[in-house]
């Protein structure tokens, strides 16, 4: 087997690996239980607490929860858009970068407050290195809001009857303090041993052999790239990424960061079982993820390291794959892989450029994002998924002709209506931006960077990425205009916050519910039955939606390929 | 939300100490005890400090040259071409690539040259080529500098990179030490 695939095969066990015991961590810092960490942060956690005025024992209901999130949020939206306005005139500027005009300011500040990062500038030019910190300071703290989001569900079924779900500032803090950060702190290390600047010196001019005169971007980019791919964030520090050879400078830190980015997805997913002591359940969500994971990555490994075939008919050596818009450092195959991780995920780093992806290797990339929950983004995923699971354990219920019940809490009118309405929302988003997008030409079509079918999909592209919140992109789309600073914004802020209310509330009304003793007569959902029903659930709502826009942008763009 | 309001700032404030704060002042100090500080992997040229990930154009006969950039190897910025592989006007820009390699290097046929040769990097700064493609440019080489070809032969095979551990990744060559260790053959 060559190397290029051992090298995916043991990246992703290694994420597995690691994510098993990462989870029953997660799940004991969550329950409060003593873990190696206490004697550095419970002092430091008590002191967040008491200098904010929390106390830490409060319990919330699901409304005080979401009154909690949104009112941080806020705080930083408007620290956000002013520092970004006026960066230009603050320190930390070596490279004289001016601020942000308002309308990218807007689309920036939401974009990295919703776990995004779409990134209409590049960093070298964008930012400065005062903005670029503060941009990481959102991304530790908008993916520990999703986390914190996704404990309420624990929560809710944790225990029998409750209208508490605990304390979101505690989750939130915890998120940071015991989780994101210990571990950024051993991914940035490796990086910067790798050869990842960390310095806060500007520009360096240097002469090249053939006596060219090149300045080189640099700053301190380590420590925002391991918390960019940890918190699925996926902001880069440089314009081009994960693809720039200071983001990701060898093979070993392409694995370290396609690991960073998996695995705290994927521990949520066995926190989950370990938190509500139902592991079988948790090892029913690996696999219908793993299994839908794997049905888009597998062919998109395989079309990027079989290569164009126009290029192929050129008569040339086509043997290393697609390379345009990748490394050789990195290879077609891995490339392949990461673009499936990135978009299940909802990072949205890229280590190489998905406009040049082959036609159906872009339209996996789409799927991943329209479906949005084979793993997702850190906590978001899981609220997702969970929305599913609802819907699913409703719909065998009917089928069976049984009361439909989720670990003993019944599920009626009130919750379905709220689950479908998440459901629906993510496709309702995505199509009518994009209607929109394509409807007034005008204002867009002179930002596409291909014509005809591909320019399509630049279009879908954008809006898909902005309502999953996952921020990679087409990336030839000219997006630095106000109809896309404001269009996308919008949608980002839709895209995360709904799907964030309306699993939180769901979990409170099921939490309150009578808990009804499990019994012979009991739906089982930790089985591989209830494992296909959801995964059928998901292609019905998710996959089929979309499957005539897609037929109009990469389905399309594949037979134009083929017909040459 | 009033009752949040306060507490959210100051939590706000004091996560910013840690988080922009003593974090990136962590990072900063490992960094400083890593090789080269942190400021990227730098090696000695002729002229003066050069940066080994960050590749280079060569245009002259007597050098390896890199892949095509959409940004000509200024590392001020990075860039990609984003074209469609399916993009008349690209596959245009592709096959133009192709004959004028053919015509500086009369010695290769065409279905020798590698992808990567022809086609521009994600970041427009790849540092790497593939092993075929430093292979192919040997004959033109040697002929411009009147060195033998097994000497750069041999040359190539030291300069190759293997897969990390031997299993993990693609083989490359890093274009800017390939060149540096063909300045000191003599």
């Amino acid at each position: 087997m060559n190397t290029e695939i051992i090298g995916i095969i043991v990246t992703f066990i290694l994420a597995i690996g690691i994510s098993i015991p990462l989870g029953k961590y997660i799940a004991k810092v969550y329950a409060g239980q003593s873990t190696f960490l206490d004697k550095v942060m419970n002092p430091l956690e008590k002191l967040f607490y008491k200098s904010s005025k929390i106390n830490p024992e409060e319990g919330m209901d699901w409304k005080q929860h979401l009154v909690a999130l949104l009112t941080i949020n806020a705080v930083w939206f408007v620290m956000g858009f002013v520092l970004l306005l006026t960066q230009g005139a603050l320190p930390f500027n070596p490279d004289n970068n001016p601020s942000m005009s308002p309308d990218l300011a807007f689309n920036t500040i939401i974009s990295f407050l919703v776990n995004c990062n779409l990134q209409h500038y590049a960093g070298e030019t964008g930012v400065t290195y005062l903005t670029q910190i503060w941009l990481m300071f959102l991304q530790f703290v908008s993916a520990a809001t999703g986390m914190a989001a996704a404990i309420t569900v624990f929560e809710a079924f944790k225990n029998k009857t409750t209208t508490l779900l605990g304390n979101f500032y505690v989750y939130f803090v915890k998120s940071i303090t015991r989780i994101l950060l210990p571990i950024s702190i051993i991914v940035a290390a490796i990086l910067i041993f790798q050869g990842t600047p960390m310095t806060f010196e500007g520009k360096d001019s240097i002469t090249t052999i053939e006596g060219q005169q090149i300045e080189v971007s640099r700053g301190p980019a380590a420590a925002f790239i391991a918390i960019k791919h940890l918190g699925t964030n996926g902001g880069g520090f440089f314009g081009t990424n994960s693809a720039h050879p200071f983001e990701n400078p060898t093979y070993l830190t392409n694995m370290t960061e396609m690991i960073a980015q998996l695995i705290i997805p994927l521990a949520m997913v066995f926190a989950f079982g370990y938190y509500i002591n139902r592991k079988r359940f948790s090892w029913m969500m690996f696999g219908v993820m793993t299994l839908g994971f794997l049905c888009l990555a597998v062919p998109n490994v395989m079309m990027e390291a079989n290569g164009n075939p126009n290029i192929a008919a050129m008569g040339v050596d086509n043997s290393i794959g697609a390379m345009e818009g990748k490394e050789v450092r990195i290879g077609a195959a891995a490339s392949g892989f990461w673009s499936i991780v990135t978009t299940v995920i909802s990072t949205g780093s890229v280590n190489s450029m998905h406009d040049s992806s082959m036609p159906l290797s872009g339209m996996n990339q789409l799927l991943a994002m329209m479906i949005n929950c084979f793993y997702g983004g850190v906590g978001v995923g899981i609220l997702n998924f969970f929305v599913f699971i609802v819907l699913a354990v409703f719909i065998s219920g009917l089928m069976v002709g049984r009361t439909p019940e989720l670990f003993g809490k019944k599920i009626e009118a009130k919750e379905m209506k709220i689950a479908m309405v998440i459901a629906l929302i993510h496709p309702f988003l995505i199509l009518s931006s994009t209607a929109l997008g394509t409807a007034f030409p005008d204002m867009t079509r002179d930002t596409l960077n291909n014509p005809s079918f591909h320019g399509f999909s630049e279009i879908l592209y954008e809006y898909t990425s902005s309502a999953a919140n996952n921020g990679s992109g087409f990336e030839g789309l000219g997006d630095n205009t106000p109809w896309w600073n404001f269009s996308t914004g919008i949608i980002l802020l839709m895209g995360r916050f709904l799907p964030i209310i309306g699993p939180v509330a769901l979990a409170g009304f099921l939490a309150q519910k009578r808990y009804v003793p499990e019994s012979a007569g009991t739906l089982a959902t930790d089985t591989t039955t209830f494992g296909t029903i959801v995964l059928t659930v998901i292609l019905i709502v998710a996959a089929l939606a979309f499957f005539p826009v897609l037929t109009l942008g990469p389905i399309a763009d594949f037979f134009t390929t083929t017909s040459l | 939300m009033k009752t949040n309001l306060l507490p959210s700032i100051i939590l706000t404030t004091v996560l910013l100490v840690l988080l922009c704060g003593a974090y990136p002042l962590l990072m900063w100090g490992i960094a400083k005890v890593s090789p080269n500080s942190g400021e990227g992997f730098t090696v000695e040229t002729t002229n003066g400090k050069n940066y080994v990930n960050i590749g280079q154009t060569f245009n002259s006969d007597k050098y390896f040259w890199s892949r095509p950039s959409a940004v000509e190897y200024n590392a001020a910025g990075s860039g990609a071409s984003n074209k469609a592989t399916t993009n008349a006007e690209y596959l245009a820009e592709v096959e133009k690539r192709i004959e004028d390699f053919m015509i500086k290097n009369p010695e290769v046929k065409k279905e020798d040259i590698p992808v990567d040769l022809i086609t521009a990097s994600g970041s427009g700064l790849d540092p790497n080529i593939s092993v075929q493609a430093a292979k192919i440019q040997i004959a033109r080489i040697a002929k411009s500098r009147g060195i033998e070809v097994s000497r750069l032969e041999q040359l190539v095979a030291e300069q190759t990179q293997q897969p990390l551990l031997g299993i993990l990744g693609p083989q490359k060559i890093n274009v800017l030490e390939l060149n540096i260790a063909l300045d000191a053959l003599k």
